[in-house]
């Protein structure tokens, strides 16, 4: 297989023009997608019969902890990826995912506890799931701040890139909690074997803002990933060259 | 015959290029002394050579390629807390060397036995520089790479030096070795300045 | 095998050197422990329902304190240098020094668990469990610490974000600790948690040291 269309893309100013191009086109998408999930979901959506319209917090909870254990993989991926081959686009996405994923596992996190004063009575319990994911946003702030603490960046990555892939052995724990313990979290509804346990009519606006979220995540990525390669090539000519074409006179130092 | 080759070498420092497409060969018998400003790459090339640091292109050779380099950095190896006695010892513990030397080798670098059982907090900066040389004794290795080696000795500790180079140069060693100032006197050795 | 008694004998004088540095973690246990028990009215039963945490917590805490030091200097003198360029390889020499660590501030922390529980309160069937979950625990932590001191070994502010980083990867292990001591007092059996404790030591004990030697190799550069 020929790979120089891969070694093309890595490098740094190839991959700025490659995201400056589809982020905008992931980021539209993706809020349409979610704007046709929120619609779908507040609106269109009946009420279920036990949770009456409590149960709509599931377009928002749902797609955020989908993506914290998505971005959470991403993030050890390309960890190992910097470990092993010390690829400067692996490093930077790695540093750009943190940030975001801490976002949504927070917000997982508070929809959770949101939905769960109603529905168990607790805005938190300590069931396997919520420690879990608790844990979870232990591990992308110490992401973040291991990050912060170094000077050099491409040493801070590949630290980064470790603490990642040790933390790593979280993630199917709290997928799995649900089935391997006795939880009050419902178990899984769409990833598992057979039918999914959701009518239709609900289910539709769920597949809309699972992808929307996605989607709209990659896109921040992408932009966060453009920022940290901004940052750490702002010596080379291609930083100043574009610093000169996107503002005419801008001085990039 | 070369005991170290540095084959398009390319040194970096974090991101930073220091050295590109540096060629480097080291043959049996032969001292080569590097010169340059502050700065510009030794001790970052050295550090290559000896694998602590990651090239960033190219390529480093050694024959035989089993043994690995000795090297000597700014920082002595020594723990403060040990003695020079105790910090040998551990020495030639992790690399498989014969303890039983240790005292010959600290008797050679003109070391007093008093302060061979003082704790290396209360030697001077020279004395941990000859306790530090003293380790080259203990473990035999083809290719010596030296950071700066003759910091802090004094005028015998030059002379004790270059009685160890001559003698590792004559047994088919090589010796690569940076410093600020002159070569104390019967070493020849290549000059090359970065 | 030289290596070996090399590296523990060297951790074993550095200690003796310094001993009051290795008091410090069962002073630190016995302290927050006593805590515990001035801060409950006096001959608080709700005292003994709680006792497998606090011991937990206070054992990780004070196993925690020794872990900033535990390259520091090894790093600043040149040994970590020398040790790269030596002929042991750096994942056992990381292996050995985790096991001097835990033989120097866990094992302490596992002999002094008893007497402190019977202090609590905690009824005597379950002290078993309490005393094995921390043999087992207290290794995890003394290699995941380990881990981690390697992570921010040289860092200026290595040091605060320390326990930040262990405290989401320790997190199964106190959850599991606490647990069997628990479903003992139940009089359930101990074993499950126990058995996830031993997995979990395992993990550590093989996976971690080749990790920590890759973010010793790291702070290098």
């Amino acid at each position: 297989m020929n790979w120089t269309w891969f070694h093309r893309l890595a490098s740094p100013p190839s991959f700025f023009r490659f995201a400056q191009r589809l982020a905008p086109w992931l980021g539209g998408l993706g809020l349409l997608l979610l704007v046709a999930c929120w619609f779908g979901g507040l609106v269109l959506a009946p009420a279920d019969y036990q949770q009456k319209d409590a149960f709509r917090i599931i377009y928002v909870h749902v797609p955020a902890a989908a993506v914290s254990l998505t971005l959470y993989v991403a993030m050890a991926v390309c960890g190992a990826i910097t470990l092993i081959w010390r690829m400067k686009l692996a490093e930077c996405v790695l540093i750009a995912i943190a940030p975001v994923g801490a976002s949504f596992t927070a917000l997982a996190l508070i929809t959770g506890m949101l939905w769960g004063k109603p529905m168990w009575g607790a805005y938190w319990v300590w069931d396997a799931r919520l420690t879990a994911e608790l844990v979870l946003l232990f591990l992308y702030l110490g992401v973040v701040g291991l990050n912060g603490a170094f000077d050099d960046a491409r040493a801070a990555a590949r630290a980064c890139g470790l603490l990642a892939i040790v933390g790593a052995v979280n993630v199917p724990i709290v997928h799995f909690s649900v089935d391997w313990w006795n939880s009050l979290h419902q178990g899984a509804t769409i990833l598992k074997f057979g039918k999914p346990n959701i009518s239709a009519d609900m289910a539709w606006p769920l597949y809309c803002g699972l992808l929307g979220t996605y989607l709209w995540c990659a896109a921040a990525v992408l932009r966060r990933t453009q920022n940290e390669l901004l940052l750490r090539e702002r010596g080379t000519r291609w930083v100043r060259e574009l610093g000169t074409e996107l503002d005419g006179a801008a001085d990039v130092s | 015959m070369s005991l170290l080759i540095a084959d398009r070498l390319t040194v970096l420092r974090g991101d930073r290029v220091l050295l590109r497409d540096f060629d480097l060969c080291l043959a049996a018998g032969e001292l080569l002394h590097l010169r340059g400003a502050n700065g510009v790459g030794k001790t970052s090339l050295l550090e290559t050579l000896a694998g602590l640091r990651r090239a960033g292109g190219g390529a480093v050779r050694q024959t035989p390629d089993d043994a690995p380099p000795h090297w000597l950095g700014h920082r002595n190896g020594l723990n403060l807390q040990l003695s020079a006695i105790e910090n040998l010892r551990f020495w030639c513990g992790i690399n498989g060397a014969p303890a039983s030397a240790i005292d010959a080798a600290l008797a050679r670098m003109k070391l007093p036995p008093r302060a061979r059982l003082r704790s290396c907090r209360l030697l001077s900066a020279g004395q941990k520089r000859r306790t530090a040389l003293a380790r080259l004794l203990l473990q035999r290795r083809s290719v010596w790479l030296l950071d700066e080696p003759l910091d802090g000795l004094d005028i015998d500790g030059l002379g004790l030096f270059a009685e160890l180079v001559e003698e590792h140069l004559q047994g088919g060693g090589a010796v690569l070795m940076t410093s600020h100032q002159m070569l104390p006197a019967p070493l020849v050795a290549r000059e090359w300045l970065l | 095998m030289s290596a070996f008694v090399a590296l523990f004998a060297r951790e074993l004088k550095l200690a003796a050197r310094a001993k009051t540095e290795w008091l410090m973690p069962p002073l630190f246990f016995v302290i927050v422990v006593t805590l515990f028990g001035f801060g409950v009215r006096p001959n608080d039963p709700q005292l003994a329902a709680f006792a497998p945490a606090i011991l937990w917590v206070g054992a990780l805490l004070a196993a925690l304190l020794s872990l900033e030091r535990l390259y520091r200097s090894d790093q600043e003198d040149g040994t970590l240098e020398q040790l790269l360029v030596s002929d042991t390889s750096l994942t056992f020499a990381v292996f050995v020094k985790s096991l001097a660590h835990w033989l120097l501030s866990g094992l302490p922390l596992v002999l002094l668990a008893a007497p402190l529980a019977s202090m609590l309160g905690l009824p005597s069937a379950q002290f078993a469990p309490l005393v094995l979950g921390l043999a087992l625990g207290t290794p995890c932590l003394s290699f995941i610490g380990g881990f981690v001191a390697a992570l921010t070994v040289g860092l200026p502010r290595g040091g605060a974000l320390l326990p930040v980083l262990v405290l989401p990867l320790i997190v199964p292990v106190v959850i599991f600790g606490a647990g069997a001591v628990r479903a003992a007092g139940q009089g359930l059996d101990a074993g499950a948690p126990l058995y996830f404790l031993a997995a979990i030591l395992m993990f550590t004990l093989t996976v971690l040291p080749w990790l920590a030697a890759a973010a010793l190799r790291n702070a290098f550069e």
